[in-house]
């Protein structure tokens, strides 16, 4: 690497590590008393911390699941039968961008209240199912482009018309030929949303429901050395969650690899090749 | 009783007219190839068949069944595809498999059929590998495998071979007729690559602007063209401007040149014709200074091109006319460039078509 590369790369190494290092040090600081993990124990102590990690955690694999559910086909569909209007389901897909969350929450709040009857308001809209709505909506644009890009790598016209001819229904094509094939892809756009509700605190705090970045920032108001410990807790579960993805996606090409690997004495040179790139 | 028929099947495409009327019936076990350029309607008549297009109007028949709005899953065809088409995700005996998985076959049944299948195509050796591991070739064996695997009806073949390089084209062509045969499965393979429609076909429909120009065996459409695109699109043909001199003799005028076409018998002497000449039936004689016998076109060579076993010439007649003539490359030398020469064929060796 030449040297000036080494040196953007440093930058940018600190630029990320600096605040990091400076909040764990924060984070083990007990006033005058030296170093310690008073702040850890005390954050582990409060049930609060527990209650709502596990509450953003399901609302955010139970968002995940709805938005998968839903993007995928769709993701699938407009590409093989409907590329016309693939702009416009684009545009449509960035409006959580342009649109603020707090006009989101409320705007969604309006229009579910104003035409539900009550049952479904009881269930529905005063229910954290409400959230996991928002945020589906919310993560539409990082799923819609992770998902984008996976399917543009791959043939899904010829494939699917290939199973298709060899007597596939739609639902075995999707899930034996399409979906094995975008998961790289299907992993990114769940990572994404994933992350996305473990970080989302203005439309929980208007909603009025206590989440995890809730907490963060009302222990963040009060007490300096938890708040400082708990963010350095929060980022470790990111990437936790980050490395399990990641973990997930290799798996698959692993074996594929293996495969190679066992077959190579008579694998042709052009395969070898690839092996290498890979 | 025809095994596939293709009933008057008309398509459009917006104010384009892809299918204007296209029928034709297929026997069992019969290999035909639909030919032509980009946008003559071959891939579109193909797609119909497999249930991808639905025609505007027209029929599809297999085994005396109508087939036309069946849905592509139930019509039992197997499929080649101009892109690569294995599912990545498989290995090769997987993709092999899948058709026959859709059918829940026993797994001891379906090996059977997958080891078999996989010798035929002399893919023994690669069962277990993955579609990027194997070559462009090898792929298009495996998807050949994989659309046989299933007993389908009927074959089809959609330019399978032209993304490979040239030497493999020629090898998979052969051996793609070899198995089509060996299985006797009733095969259309469309392709704009008219050495290869010839090469592999019982019976090749030409096709330009939506519609069949001639339908016909390999021979007929190559030595006796019936429309003036098959002529200029099948092999490379003289064409040229002529006039009926003797309707008895049978002797045209090329633009003043008198020359014996045993075609143009009892056509009325001062009608306009056109006149086919492949460039292998020539012969040429050299002029040194001598006056040229009557009976055959006088000019000087332009251009020489050396293509292996012939060689090919350019000549310039004086009379206007343009002529390629293919010479056997031992005996070229003596048509160097500005050689004078004479054209000669022989006279039942011309094509006439009407102007």
């Amino acid at each position: 690497m030449p040297i000036s590369g080494m040196v953007a790369l440093a930058i940018g190494a600190l630029y990320f590590l600096v605040p990091v290092f400076a909040t764990i040090k924060f984070s083990v600081e007990q006033g005058h008393a030296g170093f310690g993990l008073q702040a850890y124990r005390q954050i582990f102590d409060d049930p609060q911390f527990r209650h709502t990690l596990w509450f953003s955690v399901q609302l955010a694999l139970e968002t995940t699941v709805v938005t998968m559910a839903l993007m995928v086909p769709t993701v699938y569909w407009v590409h093989l039968r409907l590329p016309k209007i693939r702009a416009a389901v684009e545009a449509v897909t960035i409006l959580p961008f342009v649109v603020p969350p707090i006009v989101l929450v409320v705007g969604l709040f309006d229009f579910f209240k104003s035409f539900s009857p009550d049952w479904l308001l009881q269930d529905f809209v005063f229910s954290p199912k409400f959230l996991v709505c928002a945020y589906v909506v919310l993560s539409l644009p990082f799923v819609y482009r992770a998902l984008d890009a996976g399917i543009r790598a791959v043939d899904i016209q010829t494939l699917t018309e290939a199973a298709e001819s060899l007597g596939a229904s739609r639902s075995r094509t999707l899930f034996r030929v399409i979906l094995p094939n975008l998961r790289e892809a299907v992993l990114a756009a769940c990572l994404l949303t994933f992350v996305i509700v473990l970080g989302e605190f203005t439309i929980a705090s208007i909603a009025l429901y206590q989440t995890f970045p809730v907490y963060i920032t009302t222990i963040g108001s009060a007490q300096a050395y938890p708040a400082a410990a708990l963010t350095v807790i929060s980022v470790g579960l990111t990437f936790v969650a980050a490395a399990i993805f990641l973990v997930l996606g290799r798996i698959g090409l692993r074996k594929r690899r293996t495969a190679l690997a066992a077959g190579m004495t008579s694998v042709a040179p052009a395969a070898v090749a690839k092996l290498g790139e890979a | 009783m025809p095994h596939l028929e293709l009933q008057d099947l008309r398509k459009q495409f917006g104010t384009h007219t892809a299918l204007g009327g296209v029928s034709v019936s297929l026997a069992e076990g019969e290999f035909l190839s639909l030919l032509g350029p980009s946008g003559c309607g071959k891939t579109t008549a193909l797609r119909i068949i497999a249930g991808f297009l639905q025609p505007d109007s027209g029929r599809i028949v297999i085994a005396g069944e109508d087939v036309t709005s069946r849905a592509p899953n139930r019509r039992d065809i197997g499929m080649v595809f101009q892109a690569y088409s294995l599912f990545p995700n498989m290995t090769a005996a997987q993709n092999v498999a899948f058709g026959l998985k859709v059918r829940k076959w026993p797994s001891a049944k379906r090996d059977a059929r997958v080891g078999e299948l996989l010798e035929i195509v002399g893919l023994s050796h690669a069962v277990d590998r993955y579609p990027h591991q194997l070559s462009g070739g090898m792929q298009q064996r495996v998807a050949l495998a994989r659309a046989l695997a299933i007993e389908p009806r009927v074959l089809l073949l959609d330019e399978p071979l032209s993304a490979l390089d040239a030497l493999v084209r020629v090898q998979l062509r052969e051996e793609i007729r070899r198995v089509q045969t060996q299985l006797g499965i009733t095969t259309v393979y469309v392709t704009h690559d008219q050495e290869e429609a010839l090469s592999v076909s019982d019976r090749v429909a030409v096709m330009y602007g939506g519609g069949i120009e001639q339908l016909g065996s390999p021979a007929e459409i190559y030595g006796a063209p019936a429309t003036r695109f098959v002529a200029e699109f099948i092999g490379t043909m003289n064409r040229l401007e002529s006039r009926v001199a003797e309707s008895e003799g049978g002797a045209v005028d090329i633009n003043g040149a008198i020359v014996q076409v045993d075609a143009v018998r009892g056509r009325p002497a001062g009608q306009d014709v056109l006149l086919l000449l492949r460039p292998e039936s020539i012969t040429l004689e050299t002029l040194n200074g001598k006056p040229p016998a009557p009976g055959g076109l006088a000019g000087e060579v332009t251009a020489q091109s050396f293509l292996g076993a012939i060689t090919r010439l350019k000549i310039a007649a004086e009379n206007g006319s343009e002529l390629i003539a293919n010479v056997p490359s031992t005996g070229a030398q003596a048509f160097n460039v500005a050689q004078r020469v004479v054209v000669r064929f022989p006279s039942d060796s011309a094509r006439v078509l009407d102007v």
